[in-house]
């Protein structure tokens, strides 16, 4: 959970939440360009939705900037906001479900078997080789082809790397189900990725 | 010997370093011996690779704008003063 943007000599996390709850603004300010662009990510992965990643952004840190003064400081800052950016998010996602009566799940559930078909070798370094709009948009369209939780799931474990404890928790599901879920999820975007990326 | 269908279904864990040491040596084995296999293990951490790209990913200035401006008139409003 590193953030190489940071400055070489960035000021201690927990020294800014002290100052921040002391009434410092520039504090909570450095707080917010620390992890701003990681929670509008999250806010994206799992809406899939620029427009709801932006409230999932805004929301976040109006919440956080409510509750800081019962932030317990027993975890981490980026954890804590994490997990506000989660919750937020997933909320926005239920809305839209419902809505278009669209479940959380994938409609196979997770006995379905994932079998790769795709066994040609990637062209090397596509980060290269495509633009960074193109990539990104193969990425994101990849994504949004996953049922939610699965999205969830790997953008949790694999992107923001909290623990399968910690998604787990965040999600409400079993480490197992965790577990199923990050497979098939990374088996299905590499799939995917696979048809557009293999040598040709 | 493990066939190619174990092979696959450890991949996650494999990745994770969530394998015995008997077992993560079979499948390293496997994967020398197997281009398929190791296609798919290489393209699959590839593939988390490309995600966690932070370079790929740009927070759009009028957002980002629109993030702290509410998030200043909220602090004045509650503190009275930055």
């Amino acid at each position: 959970m590193t953030e190489s943007s940071q400055p070489a000599v960035a000021k201690d996390e927990s020294l800014l939440v002290t100052e921040a709850k002391a009434g410092s603004y520039e504090a909570f300010e450095e707080l917010v360009n620390r992890y701003e662009k990681k929670i509008y990510r999250l806010g994206l992965n799992i809406t899939g939705n620029r427009e709801d990643a932006e409230d999932v952004l805004q929301e976040t840190f109006l919440k956080a900037f409510e509750h800081l003064g019962a932030f317990r400081e027993d975890s981490r800052f980026y954890t804590w906001i994490v997990r506000i950016g989660v919750n937020e998010a997933l909320m926005k996602l239920r809305k839209r479900r419902a809505e278009k009566m669209v479940p959380m799940e994938d409609a196979v559930g997770d006995d379905g078997e994932v079998i790769p078909r795709e066994f040609t070798d990637w062209k090397p370094n596509p980060e290269q080789q495509l633009t960074r709009t193109e990539l990104e948009g193969i990425l994101e369209n990849a994504a949004k082809a996953l049922p939610p939780t699965f999205r969830a799931v790997f953008f949790l474990r694999d992107v923001e790397e909290l623990s399968t404890e910690e998604t787990a928790e965040m999600l409400n599901l079993s480490t197992g189900a965790v577990k199923a879920r990050l497979f098939r999820a990374r088996l299905r975007l590499r799939e995917d990725l696979s048809k557009i990326l293999k040598r040709g | 010997m493990l066939n190619c269908k174990k092979v696959l279904l450890e991949i996650s864990n494999y990745l994770d370093g969530d394998l015995e040491e008997d077992l993560k040596r079979n499948i390293e084995t496997h994967i020398r011996m197997c281009r398929h296999c190791k296609v798919v293990f290489d393209t699959t951490r590839k593939t988390i690779e490309l995600y966690c790209d932070g370079k790929l990913f740009i927070l759009p200035e009028d957002v980002r704008a629109r993030l702290h401006e509410s998030l200043r008139r909220k602090w004045l409003a509650k503190r009275g003063g930055a």
